[in-house]
C-alpha cells in the first residue's frame, strides 16, 4: 500500500495556510445534514465534538467514562506548550517545531510538526477565554516554566494540574454544545468495531457499559480521538480504563498501525510498591525544573540518603548532560535511571528508584515557594508513600507514560480508511520516536480545535456518502462481530480471573519490549505472548452476564484487545534494527550508551496492516524527509 | 492486617440491595483502599461470587470517578483524600469498615458502590461555560488578570465533580459543586458577560434535578477532596440574588437587520 501523506509541498512556513484555502468547504446550510461521530473526550475528543457542534454538524460523542470531564487528559500535570516568546528567551514557531523534531529522534512528519507549533500559539489564546486558570504573574500577564528537551520557558501551566483545567475547558465547551442540541453525549459505551461500507467509515458498534446494550450508531465521518495503549504494560501512569480497543478494532478493518514500538518511558513515577499494585503515579516533569536526581556513588549503599554526604553523591544528569541536566528528555532520563539502577546504586527497596532531592531549592527559595509550585504533588506524594518530600528526597523510577505509536493518518488527521480520523495520542503522527514533556496536551488540542475543523470538511465535501439503511451488510456483520467476542468472552469456562492475564502480558511487555529491548528478548516475549493469548481464551473466567453493569467482562474486552497489540508492538521493535527516542535496541548504542539510529535504513514510518488471524502483519512505508531539521545524533551534553 | 468489610450490594437500580459481610486477610499497610478491593474482588471471583462494582479510573485523586462513604463519610473522610489516595496505613488490624454509595435522590445508584452522576453534567450544559467560539479568541495576554483573582479562579476550579459534597450533605444539596463553577468563572474577567445568565440557569437547574437547598451546615466543605471552601456557595447566593433583582426578558427585537 502507498502511503501518501498530503502535506503540502513548498515552503513550510505557509504550507498550512495554502493547504487550508485548499481545501473545500461545507456550506453552513449543509453542515447540519452531516452526522459524525467523536470516540473518546478528552483533549482531543471534547474539542473536536464542541468546535464541529459549533460549526453546525450534528455530532455524537462516546466515552467510556460516567462524565466527558473524566477522560484520561484529566491527569496530566506539569504543562502546555506553546511558541508564544511572552519572555523574550528566544522562542519562536522554528524553535519549537525544532524542539520537537530534534526530541522525536527525527522520526516525525516536518509539516505535522510545524503545523503543530504554528497553532500552539492559538490554543493558549482559546483556552484562556474558556477561563481556563493559567497561572500568572503579578502583573497580570500568563506565567511560564521550563520543560525537559528545551532552552527556553515555553510551558504554560495551572499549578500541577493543568491537563485538568484544559480538559475542563473543552469539557464546558462539550457540555455548552450538548444543551443547545447540536451535540449527543453517550457516556459509558464502549467502542466495539467500526462500520466500513464501500471502503469508507460510516459508523460504529457501541456497548453501553450500564445494560450490555450493543448498537449500531451511522455517521459520514468517525473521528477516533481514544488515547494510547500504554496499559498493555498493565503498570503504567495511565488511568485504569485506557484501552486500545477502539483503535486497534479500526486497525482490523483496515486502517494501518505505524510504529507500535515507540512506547514513552517516563522518569519520574513513584516506585512499585508490591504485586496487589494496581498503576503507577507520576510525578510531574516540572520537578525536574527544581529538584535534582541522584544515586550513592558506592554501589549498595545502604545509608538513608541525609547521612550520606555530598562527596559520595553522583547527579548523574549534571555530569552527563551538563548544559541539560536534570532537563533532558524523559528518554534520555529513563535510561539513565534504569543503568544506574542496573549497575547496583539504585535505592529504595528492590534498588529500583533514584532520588529526586529539593532540598537545595528549598534552602535556595523557602518551603513555601516550592509548595506554591508543587504543593499538590507534594502532597500525592507523601500520601502515596508515607513520605514527606520536604523533609526527605523522593524516590523515583520510570513507569509506562504515553504511546507515540497509533493509527496511521495523513496530513489531514485520515487514517487509510477513507472518513475514519483520527486525533491526539490515538494517531502516531507528531511526536516521532519520543514525546516532549507538555507537547501531549499541545497536540491534543491543536488536533480537536484546529486542525479536524478544516480537514473534515474537506473529506465531507468530496465524497459520495449515499444514505444507509439501518439493515446495511456491514453494520450487521459489525453488530454479529462485536456481539461473538462478547458472548465468547462470557462463555469462558475457566478458572483465571482477567486481571491475572493481564498483570502476566504486562510482565512480558515490560521486560522484553520496556525501557530497552534485544533480539533474543523480542523473540522470546513473541513466543509467549501467543501462548498468553491462547490460555486467555481457554482459562478465563468473567462471572455474570452481558445485560449487566459487567466490570469484569468490560475489562476482558480491553484486554483480549493487548494481547494482541503486545505482539505487533514486539514485531515492531524487532524489525526496526536501530535506537530512536523511545525504542532503544541494546544491540544498537553509542560508546556512551545514547541511542544509535540507522538514517539510511529506517528514516520511516513502519506502518503495519492487518492480514487475519494468525496472519503476520504486512509492512507498509512512509519514508520520511527532513528539509528543515536535518538529522544529527541527538545531543544534550 | 486484617479487615472486616459491610458492604452495600445491590445488582442494580430496581434491587433493594442489602449489606453484606466480607472478611479481607493479609491487607497490607502500602495497598490504596481500590487496591484493597481489587485484591478482595479477585478472591470473590475465584470463589464464583460476583465480585463488587464500584467506580474508579485514574486513581491519583483527578479524574472524579471513585468515591463511597466509608464509615459515613464521603472518601473516608480523610483531608484532601478521594478513595483512589487513601492507603490502608490509616488502618488498624481488625477494623470493622461501611462501605456505602452516594445516597441522593439525584445519584441513583447503577450497582453496587457506583451511582449515575449525570445530573452534574446537566447543571454545567446548562451555564457552567463561557461561550467562546473556537479560533475567536484575542490573545492570551490581551486581558491581564490579577495574580489574586487567577489563583481564587484556581481554587474554585480544582473541582473534580465527585458528588463527595452531594454524599456528605444532608440535604443532598449540590450547592458547592455549583457554587466552584459559579465562582471560578465569575472570579475571571472572562466569565462576566455571562455572570448572571450563569447564575441563574446553573441554580435553576440544580432544582430540576432534584438536588435540595443549601442550609449552611458545612458538611460538603469537610470532605471535598480538594478543598472547595464553603465561600463558594456564598457567591453562588449573590450572584443568583443579584442576577434575580437585574434579570430582565431578552429582547426579541435584536440582531435582525
Amino acid at each position: 500500500m502507498e502511503l501518501i501523506s498530503g502535506a503540502p509541498i513548498g515552503p513550510i512556513e505557509t504550507a498550512w495556510e495554502r493547504h487550508k484555502f485548499a481545501l473545500k468547504l461545507v456550506n453552513p446550510a449543509n453542515k447540519r445534514k452531516y452526522n459524525i461521530i467523536v470516540v473518546g473526550s478528552g483533549l482531543a475528543g471534547g474539542a473536536a465534538a464542541a468546535s464541529l457542534g459549533e460549526l453546525g454538524y450534528n455530532v455524537q460523542c462516546f466515552c467510556y467514562q460516567d462524565s466527558p470531564r473524566r477522560a484520561h487528559s484529566i491527569a496530566a500535570q506539569g504543562g502546555i506548550n506553546a511558541a508564544k516568546n511572552y519572555h523574550n528567551d528566544g522562542d519562536s514557531v522554528f524553535r519549537l517545531f525544532y524542539d520537537t523534531v530534534k526530541g522525536g529522534d527525527f522520526r516525525a512528519r516536518e509539516a505535522n510538526v510545524y503545523r503543530l507549533a504554528q497553532v500552539s500559539v492559538n490554543i493558549i489564546d482559546q483556552c484562556v477565554a474558556q477561563g481556563v486558570p493559567f497561572a500568572r504573574e503579578y502583573g497580570g500577564n500568563l506565567d511560564n516554566r521550563s520543560f525537559g528537551g528545551a532552552q527556553v520557558s515555553r510551558t504554560f501551566y495551572a499549578r500541577g494540574q493543568t491537563g485538568q483545567q484544559l480538559l475542563l475547558g473543552a469539557y464546558q465547551a462539550l457540555e455548552r454544545q450538548i444543551g443547545l442540541g447540536s451535540v449527543k453525549m453517550y457516556p459509558r459505551r464502549d467502542m466495539l468495531d467500526l462500520v466500513v461500507v464501500d471502503g469508507q467509515a460510516r459508523g460504529i458498534v457501541t456497548r453501553s457499559l450500564y445494560d450490555g446494550k450493543i448498537e449500531v450508531h451511522f455517521a459520514d465521518a468517525v473521528i477516533l480521538a481514544t488515547g494510547g495503549y500504554g496499559n498493555v504494560f498493565y503498570l503504567s501512569t495511565n488511568a485504569k480504563g485506557c484501552n486500545v480497543t477502539a483503535i486497534w478494532r479500526a486497525h482490523k478493518r483496515g486502517a494501518l498501525f505505524a510504529n507500535p514500538c515507540y512506547t514513552q518511558i517516563h522518569p519520574t513515577c513513584i516506585p512499585v510498591a508490591g504485586d496487589y499494585q494496581s498503576k503507577l503515579t507520576l510525578m510531574s516533569e516540572s520537578l525536574r525544573n527544581d529538584g535534582r536526581i541522584w544515586v550513592p556513588k558506592t554501589v549498595g549503599d545502604k545509608r538513608s540518603p541525609d547521612q550520606i554526604p555530598e562527596s559520595e553523591r553522583d547527579y548523574y544528569l549534571e555530569r552527563r548532560y551538563p548544559s541539560f541536566g536534570n532537563l533532558v528528555p524523559r528518554d534520555i532520563a529513563s535510561r539513565a535511571a534504569k543503568r544506574e539502577c542496573d549497575e547496583g546504586r539504585g535505592v529504595g527497596p528492590g534498588g529500583l528508584g533514584v532520588y529526586l532531592d529539593f532540598s537545595d531549592c528549598i534552602k535556595r527559595l523557602g518551603a513555601a515557594k516550592i509548595a506554591e509550585r508543587y504543593g499538590n504533588l507534594f502532597e500525592m506524594y507523601e500520601r502515596i508513600t508515607g513520605e514527606d518530600p520536604y523533609r526527605v528526597p523522593m524516590r523515583i523510577y520510570p513507569a509506562t507514560h504515553y504511546t507515540m505509536g497509533g493509527l496511521w493518518v495523513d496530513y489531514n488527521l485520515m487514517s487509510t480508511i477513507p472518513g475514519l480520523f483520527v486525533l491526539g495520542e490515538a494517531n502516531f503522527s507528531d511526536h516521532g520516536a519520543n514525546r516532549l514533556g507538555a507537547s501531549a496536551l499541545m497536540q491534543g488540542l491543536a488536533d480537536g480545535y484546529f486542525i479536524i475543523p478544516y480537514t473534515i470538511g474537506n473529506y465531507l465535501a468530496n465524497s459520495k456518502l449515499p444514505k444507509l439503511s439501518a439493515d446495511v451488510p456491514a453494520a450487521k456483520e459489525a453488530f454479529c462481530n462485536a456481539t461473538n467476542i462478547t458472548n465468547k468472552l462470557l462463555n469462558g469456562k475457566g478458572t483465571r480471573t482477567v486481571d491475572s492475564f493481564h498483570r502476566e502480558l504486562g510482565k512480558i511487555i515490560w521486560d522484553y519490549c520496556g525501557m530497552a529491548r534485544d533480539k533474543s528478548g523480542l523473540e522470546k516475549a513473541l513466543g509467549l505472548i501467543p501462548q498468553l493469548r491462547e490460555q486467555f481464551w481457554k482459562e478465563l473466567r468473567i462471572l455474570g452476564a452481558n445485560e449487566e453493569f459487567n466490570q469484569s467482562l468490560e475489562k476482558a474486552g480491553r484486554v483480549a484487545d493487548f494481547l494482541e497489540l503486545g505482539e505487533l508492538m514486539c514485531i515492531d521493535a524487532l524489525h526496526r534494527n536501530e535506537s530512536c527516542g523511545g525504542h532503544f535496541r541494546e544491540e544498537y548504542q553509542t560508546p556512551e550508551g545514547e541511542a544509535l539510529r540507522d538514517d539510511a535504513n529506517y528514516s520511516y514510518v513502519a506502518a503495519w496492516e492487518y492480514k487475519g488471524p494468525g496472519q503476520s502483519p504486512a509492512l507498509n512505508k512512509e519514508p520520511l524527509a527532513f528539509d528543515y531539521v536535518h538529522p544529527s545524533q541527538r545531543s544534550y551534553k | 492486617m486484617k479487615l472486616i468489610l459491610h458492604v452495600w450490594r445491590q445488582k442494580n437500580s430496581a434491587d433493594k440491595g442489602r449489606m453484606v459481610r466480607y472478611e479481607v486477610p493479609d491487607v497490607n499497610e502500602h495497598m490504596s483502599f481500590l487496591e484493597m478491593l481489587d485484591v478482595l474482588n479477585e478472591s470473590l471471583i475465584a470463589k464464583g461470587e460476583d465480585p463488587i462494582a464500584f467506580d474508579h479510573d485514574c486513581r491519583e485523586g483527578i479524574c472524579g470517578m471513585c468515591g463511597f462513604m466509608i464509615n459515613g463519610k464521603a472518601h473516608g473522610g480523610f483531608k484532601r483524600t478521594t478513595v483512589c489516595q487513601l492507603h490502608m496505613r490509616h488502618f488498624k488490624d481488625g477494623d470493622e469498615l461501611y462501605l456505602e454509595p452516594w445516597r441522593a435522590a439525584a445519584f441513583p445508584v447503577i450497582k453496587d458502590l457506583a451511582v449515575n452522576r449525570a445530573a452534574f453534567d446537566r447543571i454545567i450544559a446548562s451555564g457552567g461555560f463561557i461561550s467562546v467560539p473556537t479560533g475567536s479568541a484575542p490573545d492570551g495576554n490581551a486581558i491581564p488578570v490579577k495574580k489574586q483573582d487567577s489563583d481564587l479562579a484556581m481554587d474554585a476550579a480544582a473541582c473534580i465533580g465527585c458528588g463527595a459534597c452531594v454524599a456528605a450533605c444532608p440535604n443532598a444539596a449540590a450547592a458547592l459543586f455549583v457554587g466552584a463553577k459559579i465562582s471560578h468563572l465569575g472570579h475571571l474577567p472572562q466569565g462576566q458577560p455571562e455572570r448572571d445568565r450563569r447564575a441563574l440557569a446553573m441554580v435553576q437547574q440544580m432544582r430540576v434535578e432534584n438536588f435540595a437547598n443549601c442550609t449552611n451546615i458545612g458538611e460538603c466543605e469537610a470532605v471535598c477532596p480538594k478543598d472547595i471552601k464553603l465561600e463558594v456557595i456564598a457567591r453562588m447566593n449573590r450572584d443568583y440574588i443579584g442576577a434575580s433583582f437585574t434579570n430582565r426578558p431578552e429582547s426579541g427585537s435584536g440582531g435582525v437587520g
